[in-house]
């Protein structure tokens, strides 16, 4: 039997790792929307983990809300990748430096 | 009609209007998007009626507990269409002279303000993450929106990685505390935590990323790296937007769940916003000294300033609170009067945007040389400006809680800061113009921006009308 701080404590590296993966990486933009996700997923196992201990329907309500905000923020975040592609012509994130101070 | 939905009906009525805004737009092909624009400014008017009209006399709950309607978020809410009223007006202004209008501006930013006042009124952490996302999706939106312009989607995209993390640091927060709470619903956390407070510890655990996703959206250090690009990147009607109304509903956010939720936590998150109060009026307030960009030193500014309305925060006291809200409310009309001259003296392919483009201003245009004096004193805090008396609410409350030493501080910093706000003021006035092209506004532009910089003066003249509506705001 799964215990809950079994759970927790895999939510808590999840986030970690997303976290992580967002301050390390210096290539790609896309891997930080990846990271963003990774991030959101892993609060949802949290709030399933809870939601299942407690015997409480709240917790899981709030993952659809989560799902359905995810998605909208991917959409956003595709579209200015997009955008920022057509003025940089690069995707690298070392290139989102030429403000500074 | 159903009791809840009369409860929530400036926020209904907000919807539909947007809703309006965006299939009107459609099938417009006017250029300039009057049509667009003028049912924007009409929605937010109406919106501010209906939130006078039905002001709250007492706190009324709605939607299963996760609505408030209370003096603090009519009060809020109230300046949040106002300010927004104004910022819409300056924006059409530059969006028409840089030649970069689009209909759907008007419609992010009506969404944008809708998720503001969810925030205002949110009561439970469910309505409180949806208020943000609403805002924070049409910002990130908003940014991007000058296509071209390299620097303004480089800003976009920093804004959305930052935006984003915060928004997971503050769920991962609110699943800690859901999960030791069991509850969602502010006011039955701070219940729980009242009556059982054996997993403190843990509870702590949560609120530092509830604070971190707090201090994210506020631009306190020091979390705060996205703030100076953004402002800088941004066009200058977004940044003028990101820099007002938003911060209204920063601060409704920081009430319900430091105030509101924790309450019962308050000697743990004083701490911890100390530190955060400190380090933003230290950031904000010594790297402002060095920049060249107005738009950036404004940027630096709002650090420090969101460090000050920490303070109120921190005297930890109704009146503390009141103090706080005061303090971002004043901040958010000298906010938009600052970047409305900035609108103001630029023109198509040519944004004044550096400090040397206000040099000389006395000698081209004597009247918006001293309306930009007064947006300048009140933010260093010179007295009889509205700016000083906010600075000296929350620095009293402060005091009256014991915090001598960190009042101190603060004016130490304050005064630091005084230097680059007087810099500007000496750059107008002793320096030769480098060219006298006349300033090309239009008259309503004009007349609202003496209205903006006059109120500053004469709201600081008479600051006993404010704050005795923020007293009344948060006394229930």
């Amino acid at each position: 039997m799964i215990t809950l701080p079994e759970v927790l404590i895999l939510a808590a590296l999840l986030f970690c790792i997303s976290v992580a993966g967002i301050f390390l990486n210096r290539k790609n933009v896309i891997i930080l929307l990846m990271c963003i996700e990774l991030m959101l997923l892993s609060v949802n196992m949290n709030f399933i983990a809870f939601s299942h201990f407690l015997g409480d329907i709240h917790g899981q309500v709030f993952v659809f809300f989560i799902l359905t905000v995810a998605a909208a923020e991917s959409a956003i975040g595709l579209a200015i990748l997009v955008v920022m592609f057509r003025n940089k012509e690069t995707i690298n994130v070392d290139a989102l430096d030429s403000m500074k101070g | 009609m159903n009791a809840d939905l009369m409860i929530a009906i400036p926020e209904i009525t907000l919807l539909a209007l947007a809703c309006l805004v965006l299939v009107v737009d459609a099938y417009s092909k006017d250029p300039l998007h009057l049509l667009s624009y003028w049912i924007t400014q009409a929605s937010l008017l109406i919106t501010l009626g209906l939130v006078l009209y039905y002001f709250p006399e007492d706190a009324s709950i709605a939607f299963h507990g996760s609505f408030i309607s209370d003096a603090m978020s009519a009060t809020l809410k109230a300046f949040i269409c106002g300010i927004s009223f104004i910022v819409f007006l300056y924006s059409h202004e530059y969006l028409k002279e840089h030649q970069c209008l689009k209909g759907e501006y008007f419609v992010l930013g009506l969404f944008a303000v809708l998720g503001m006042m969810i925030m205002a009124s949110a009561y439970s952490l469910l309505s409180v993450y949806l208020g943000l996302e609403l805002l924070s999706l049409s910002l990130y939106a908003m940014v991007a929106m000058q296509r071209t312009s390299s620097s303004a989607s480089e800003a976009a995209m920093k804004y959305f990685v930052l935006g984003a993390l915060a928004s997971g640091m503050l769920l991962y927060g609110i699943s800690m505390i859901y999960g030791l709470t069991g509850s969602l619903q502010l006011i039955t956390i701070a219940d729980v935590i009242n009556v059982d407070s054996a997993n403190r510890m843990y509870l702590v655990y949560g609120m530092i990323f509830l604070i971190i996703g707090i201090a994210f959206k506020l631009g306190a250090a020091p979390f705060h790296m996205w703030v100076p690009d953004v402002y800088q990147g941004a066009p200058t009607s977004v940044t003028l937007f990101i820099s007002s109304a938003p911060k209204l509903a920063a601060f409704a956010m920081a009430m319900r769940i430091l105030v509101d939720g924790l309450l019962p936590l308050l000697s743990d998150w004083q701490s911890i916003l100390m530190i955060l109060a400190v380090l933003s009026m230290a950031i904000g307030n010594i790297i402002a000294i060095s920049q060249t960009n107005i738009k950036r030193m404004l940027a630096y500014s709002t650090i420090a300033h969101v460090g000050f309305l920490f303070l109120g925060f921190i005297a930890g006291t109704a009146t503390g609170f009141a103090g706080s809200m005061f303090y971002i409310i004043s901040y958010a009309l000298m906010s938009i009067g600052a970047f409305g001259m900035i609108i103001l003296l630029g023109r198509f392919g040519f944004e004044a945007d550096m400090l040397d483009d206000f040099k000389g201003l006395s000698e081209r245009s004597p009247w918006f040389a001293f309306i930009m004096l007064c947006f300048m004193f009140s933010m260093a805090g010179v007295p009889p400006f509205l700016g000083f008396w906010s600075k000296w609410f929350v620095l009293k409350e402060l005091v009256a809680s014991g915090f001598v030493v960190l009042a101190a501080v603060a004016v130490v910093f304050s005064i630091i800061g005084a230097y680059y706000y007087l810099r500007i003021i000496k750059l107008m006035y002793f320096d030769k113009p480098d060219s006298m092209t006349a300033i090309k506004a239009s008259r309503q532009m004009r007349f609202v921006l003496s209205i903006n910089g006059l109120a500053i003066l004469v709201l600081g003249l008479i600051p006993n009308i404010l704050m005795s509506l923020c007293l009344s705001a948060l006394a229930g």
